[in-house]
């Protein structure tokens, strides 16, 4: 094991320093992709996924490939040995002589920090139930930071269920590192933003609104990040169904808004955002997948410890 | 009147919520002690009206004492050396408890992996809030009471 051995479990164990500078590597990586093509040669990335998801695997998975690395593992709980019963402790430790780094999904809230706490090998959080998404909200934060060109000083909405809805809750607690950042919660009254929520952003003095209707505040957003209803997290199909099409971002909302307000969805979208307007130059949401990729191989070098080398070359052929 | 004896050294745990003075015997492992341990129930207090006390004949460095804090930070701690007090130990919320209190999130590792020590941690001071280590879930009363 490695003396500084990191992990990342959570967004915020990384510094605002430390996430600037992977951020660099990911944007360089975006600028000379060729440079970083044999960064892993002979690097194994083990992707073990206890439930499926297949954006995120391949997202790793590819990272890991565009890297020169290869990549092990098992997509669904039933082709692993957690199905005869082993332990997350125990997987690890297997996995840690067989591969260099793991990024792992789990149903189970917090079985990525156990399986860190006895891996040899860095792990990465890649989902634990609604707990901790860190490489989405690592995404969305280097989306913004790419499209604005830096993480303070913007107005965001936030649309749709703000209540289950992990990725923005995470997102949310991310951008309070940062000044000037005004939060516009659209919801209905029964999908709200938690209290911890609002309580967390009265306690740093940070400003905020709730509002219902998203026409209200379009002319406002420098960012809009729509979210999907997920079906399930109603135990009530009615609840759902009522729900679900609250909110369905069309042209004639898009014409209130700003000439630079991008659109942000972590995907897969369904209904709230209509296909006709994808071609929008501010539909932001598939390049922020292409961000997605781009900040896990950051991620996955930075946790090796291989970042120096390659950010030096492609910063000197800037010059 | 009840008259206990006094104690050599060890500890007397004044100012004890009526009525907890178990939990803290159960908590502080009381039960396994091989020495005299008093407890004394609904004690008239005139701050407090009622109030258990518990005297425990120990070594003064055998008992953890952060899950006293945990449990009620307005307990007096009162130190006994021969047989009299050398210190009033003011108690502070630990910043992590292992072992106390149970997560209940079925959500949570600690729900299926049965091995796991159930660990908390302190996440606002002012508020006294812990949550659960792995899955960060707020402590509520109904986790109390694991062992």
């Amino acid at each position: 094991m490695e003396k500084n051995m990191r992990h990342m479990m959570n967004p915020l164990d990384f510094s605002v320093e430390e996430l600037e500078a992977l951020f660099d590597v990911a944007n360089d990586i975006e600028k000379n992709s060729a440079a970083y093509s044999h960064k892993c040669d002979g690097k194994i990335l083990a992707t073990c996924f206890y439930e499926p998801s297949t954006r995120t695997r391949l997202s790793f998975e590819t990272a890991m490939l565009r890297l020169g690395g290869q990549t092990l593992g098992f997509a669904d709980a039933g082709s692993s040995s957690a199905a005869k019963g082993e332990s997350v402790a125990d997987t690890i430790r297997v996995i840690s002589c067989f591969a260099d780094i793991c990024a792992m999904r789990h149903p189970k809230e917090g079985a990525p920090m156990v399986a860190a706490s006895k891996s040899l090998i860095p792990v990465i959080n890649a989902g634990d139930g609604g707990h901790q998404h860190p490489t989405q909200t690592l995404t969305d934060l280097l989306t913004i930071r790419s499209l604005h060109g830096k993480l303070s000083d913007f107005t965001i909405g936030l649309c749709g269920d703000l209540k289950f809805g992990r990725t923005v809750h995470s997102l949310i607690n991310a951008l309070t590192r940062y000044s000037g950042i005004h939060f516009i919660f659209i919801s209905p009254n029964e999908l709200r933003v938690p209290d911890y929520i609002t309580e967390m952003l009265d306690s740093k003095g940070i400003t905020y609104e709730e509002v219902i209707k998203l026409e209200d505040v379009m002319p406002r957003l420098d960012f809009l990040y729509m979210t999907r209803v997920q079906k399930e997290r109603f135990f009530n199909e009615e609840d759902y169904i009522r729900l679900k099409d609250f909110y369905i971002l069309d042209k004639e909302k898009m014409a209130h808004a700003k000439e630079k307000m991008y659109i942000l969805h972590p995907l897969p979208r369904v209904n709230e955002i209509s296909v006709e307007i994808d071609n929008d130059p501010r539909a932001a949401y598939f390049r922020q997948v292409q961000y997605g990729l781009y900040v896990r191989m950051a991620l996955i070098l930075t946790l090796l410890n291989m970042t120096d080398a390659h950010m030096n070359e492609g910063l000197l052929r800037e010059f | 009147m009840l008259n206990i004896g006094k104690i050599e050294e060890g500890f007397v745990l004044d100012h004890i919520q009526a009525g907890k003075s178990m939990q803290i015997y159960r908590h502080l492992g009381l039960d396994k002690l091989d020495s005299t341990v008093a407890i004394i129930k609904n004690a008239k207090s005139k701050v407090m009206g009622k109030k258990d006390i518990l005297k425990i004949e120990c070594d003064i460095d055998s008992l953890d004492l952060d899950v006293l804090a945990f449990i009620d930070h307005n307990i007096t701690v009162n130190v006994i050396r021969n047989g009299e007090i050398i210190e009033k130990r003011a108690l502070v919320l630990p910043k992590e408890i292992t072992g106390v209190i149970k997560c209940h999130n079925p959500r949570c590792i600690s729900s299926i992996e049965q091995e796991l020590p159930h660990i908390f941690y302190l996440s606002d001071e002012k508020k006294e809030i812990y949550r659960c280590k792995y899955c960060d879930e707020k402590y509520s009363e109904t986790s109390l009471n694991v062992h």
